[in-house]
């Protein structure tokens, strides 16, 4: 054997030993989060040496949901950090690590307690919150100025508000203007959209912890009828099928007035693509009368680790890493989300990004949160049978009432969790 | 042929199809006997390894779900229609393609395009061209100035199965022509040189030759297409998730088994579903006697 070929054994061998150090991990991000995975995985594998591969989830995180399953049922190895909603926290609890002493004392009580003490589950902290997020009211703030409108502070002024600037838009030339772009397609978002239109103006959280069901009141039907009226008028009717995306599109080409969405809309509409830079505005939800709540829809989110994964502690290092002060507040300069960390509350560079944190603070605090506590495991049937009435009642083939009477009566036999 | 012979010849021939018997078993019976398996049973998906028997309660759950009688509805909706339209087209654009016209390769080959595209992606891809704000189409349609502004096709109960239907005729009426024009290449011209001598008409040679020779091939064709929509799923799924106007009954069984995680009354679903198909199956097979047109 030559010299030079033991050489390049010799070579070989040093680098293969330096690289079983360096572990590979994989871990799931939401789409519209991929840029920031991957910088947060270049910061963490600066840290550590070791690195993170990130993979895609799908645009509607629920279909999220079957890949999960597949992959812990099959206690694959493949993945090890899952990135988890709230309301799934239950449905997974069982293919989760504890992460209870593998992430410091210290580090865990950093979050909201109420945050982290959401994904306590028979005695295990099953995930890490990573960021709050609660439903918001985006607006241009050029076509309010240009009209001398106020911020509108309840449902009706908004819908005032955008209907005049619609129509004077429309006349002026701008034929594709919209007052008021959400989601109403039939999923899980509209249980979200609803639940805020509903508790926004006393008409209770469908269910309230308890398990009492509450939606048969005349509250909660009065503003149904309110959001069924705006379809056609104030929103295309296309909303009945727009999901996040859908709908953010129209309002980023400079389309609508108004635009109800999740915080992460602050960063896309102020990336190159937009039409609408530096002219957007942000505040609580309205509420339905005057004395209720702003009730955005709560969904914090977390990232957890596969009970099944090969490499559990690096895995937990790089959910303490990615959910920790430094990660959250680079969340926020980036894409404006809220942190679940309230010392980031007082940060001047946050706050400088997100002036509007400190009423969040509120926000979250009189937020709606989806039953899924009381409902559990039987959580997604509850919201699918809520979601589907609502968009019945809204694309106009049932009559609101009587259809709040139906829904009750079948939520009281689906809400009781296994 | 001695009979040591023969008996040989049954042996390699049972040691070939050893390998793909074993195939079948393992990809088709075992996840199928599983399934009727828990539908039995009152297991879940998060721990399916802990679950009592609890005999036809969940066929019962089923069948009195109103939800899954709606999806019973759309299924046959989609699938009576679709069907009919695509078999009707295909048979019109194979019979043009058979017949002698300059650019039939290629006319051939082009209209295979909307076959080749995956569901998923010629779904996304409609669901912009109808979206209501950005679609092509409704741009068109204003640019003609047949609509004052863009209709929400996706949006409204009453539409949404209407883009179903036309998705999946323009994605499979392909499958249609090239299966009625293999029926059609088969003819003998000589039956229509005869005809033709005799002085019949041309509808008279397509009514009492064309479409007789052509049953076996349409009646197969007709076939797949049914057991395929059927048990649709990617189209309506990927263009309205679980909107209750075009759930299918794979939808709602993905639903209870997946989202619910009932894996008992899922599969229970999935029983029902399987049953659904079969039963159709054998009666289009009996309609149509496929089993003697093709000399079986």
């Amino acid at each position: 054997m030559s010299w030079k070929s033991l050489a390049t054994i010799a070579v070989s061998a040093v680098l293969w030993s330096g690289a079983a150090h360096a572990e590979t991990i994989s871990v799931f991000c939401a789409p519209t989060e991929f840029e920031l995975c991957s910088s947060v995985a270049d910061a963490w594998k600066e840290k550590t040496g070791n690195e993170a591969k990130i993979n895609k989830m799908p645009a509607l995180l629920d279909d999220a949901i079957p890949i999960y399953q597949q992959l812990l049922a099959a206690k694959s190895t493949d993945i090890d950090v899952l990135f988890l909603d709230v309301i799934w926290l239950g449905m997974f609890k069982n293919g989760l690590l504890d992460l209870k002493t593998a992430i410091p004392q210290a580090d865990q009580d950093k979050h909201f307690a109420s945050t982290l003490n959401a994904a306590k589950l028979d005695g295990n902290l099953v995930a890490m919150p990573a960021y709050m997020d609660v439903g918001l009211m985006f607006y241009r703030k050029d076509l309010l100025e240009k009209y001398g409108k106020p911020q509108p502070k309840t449902w009706d002024e908004l819908a005032a508000t955008a209907k005049e600037i619609q129509d004077k838009e429309r006349a002026a030339g701008k034929g594709e203007m919209w007052g008021y772009v959400w989601q109403a397609k039939s999923y899980e978002g509209l249980t979200c959209d609803a639940i805020e239109l509903i508790a926004s103006n006393g008409g209770g959280t469908i269910i309230a912890d308890d398990g009492k069901v509450t939606i048969d009141n005349p509250k909660a039907a009065e503003a149904i009828e309110k959001a069924k009226g705006w379809i056609g008028t104030i929103s295309p009717e296309g909303t009945l099928n727009y999901d996040e995306e859908a709908s953010r599109a129209v309002f980023e080409s400079g389309n609508a007035v108004f635009h109800r969405n999740w915080p992460y809309v602050w960063g896309s509409s102020h990336k190159e693509g937009s039409a609408v830079i530096d002219k957007v505005g942000v505040m609580p939800l309205p509420v339905g009368s005057i004395g209720q709540k702003s009730s955005g829809c709560l969904g914090p989110m977390y990232y957890g680790v596969s009970k099944y994964s090969a490499k559990p502690n690096v895995a937990a290092d790089f959910v303490n890493f990615i959910t920790g002060p430094d990660m959250q507040k680079k969340r926020a300069l980036k894409d404006a989300v809220n942190p679940s960390i309230p010392a980031l509350y007082n940060d001047a560079e946050v706050l400088a990004t997100i002036p509007f944190l400190k009423d969040n603070q509120q926000a979250f605090a009189d937020s709606a949160v989806r039953p899924s506590g009381y409902t559990g495991t039987s959580y997604n049937r509850v919201s699918q049978a809520f979601y589907r009435s609502v968009h019945d009642m809204l694309s106009g083939s049932g009559d609101i009432k009587s259809g709040l009477k139906t829904l009750a009566a079948r939520l009281e036999k689906l809400k009781e969790s296994r | 042929m001695s009979a040591k012979l023969a008996r040989r010849d049954h042996r390699a021939a049972w040691l070939f199809l050893l390998p793909v018997t074993a195939v079948i078993l393992l990809v088709a019976v075992w996840p199928l006997a599983r399934t009727f398996y828990f539908s039995f049973t009152n297991a879940y998906l998060d721990d399916p390894s802990a679950y009592s028997i609890v005999g036809f309660d969940n066929f019962i759950e089923v069948v009195t779900d109103h939800s899954w009688w709606i999806a019973v509805k759309n299924t046959l909706v989609f699938t009576v229609i679709s069907v009919a339209i695509e078999t009707v087209l295909g048979l019109a654009i194979a019979l043009l393609l058979n017949s002698a016209i300059p650019g039939r390769g290629l006319a051939r080959a082009a209209i295979l395009v909307p076959w080749a595209i995956p569901v998923v992606v010629a779904t996304k891809m409609w669901e912009w061209m109808l979206n209501d704000q950005f679609g092509v189409i409704n741009k068109i349609l204003s640019g003609l100035g047949l609509v004052d502004h863009g209709i929400a096709w996706t949006a409204s109960s009453s539409l949404i199965m209407g883009v179903v239907i036309f998705v999946d005729v323009w994605m499979t009426t392909p499958f249609m022509v090239l299966l009625i024009l293999a029926g059609l290449q088969l003819i003998s011209p000589e039956i229509f040189e005869a005809a033709e001598v005799d002085g019949i008409p041309a509808w008279k040679r397509f009514w009492s030759i064309t479409l007789p020779m052509l049953r076996p091939a349409i009646g197969v064709a007709v076939l797949f297409r049914v057991l395929d929509a059927l048990r649709m799923f990617d189209l309506a799924y990927v263009l309205a998730a679980s909107n209750e106007n075009v759930m299918t009954v794979s939808i709602y069984a993905r639903d209870r088994l997946i989202s619910f995680q009932e894996l008992g009354v899922g599969s229970a679903a999935s029983t029902w579903v399987f049953l659904l198909v079969a039963l159709v199956a054998i009666i289009i097979i009996g309609v149509l006697r496929l089993d003697r047109a093709t000399g079986a």
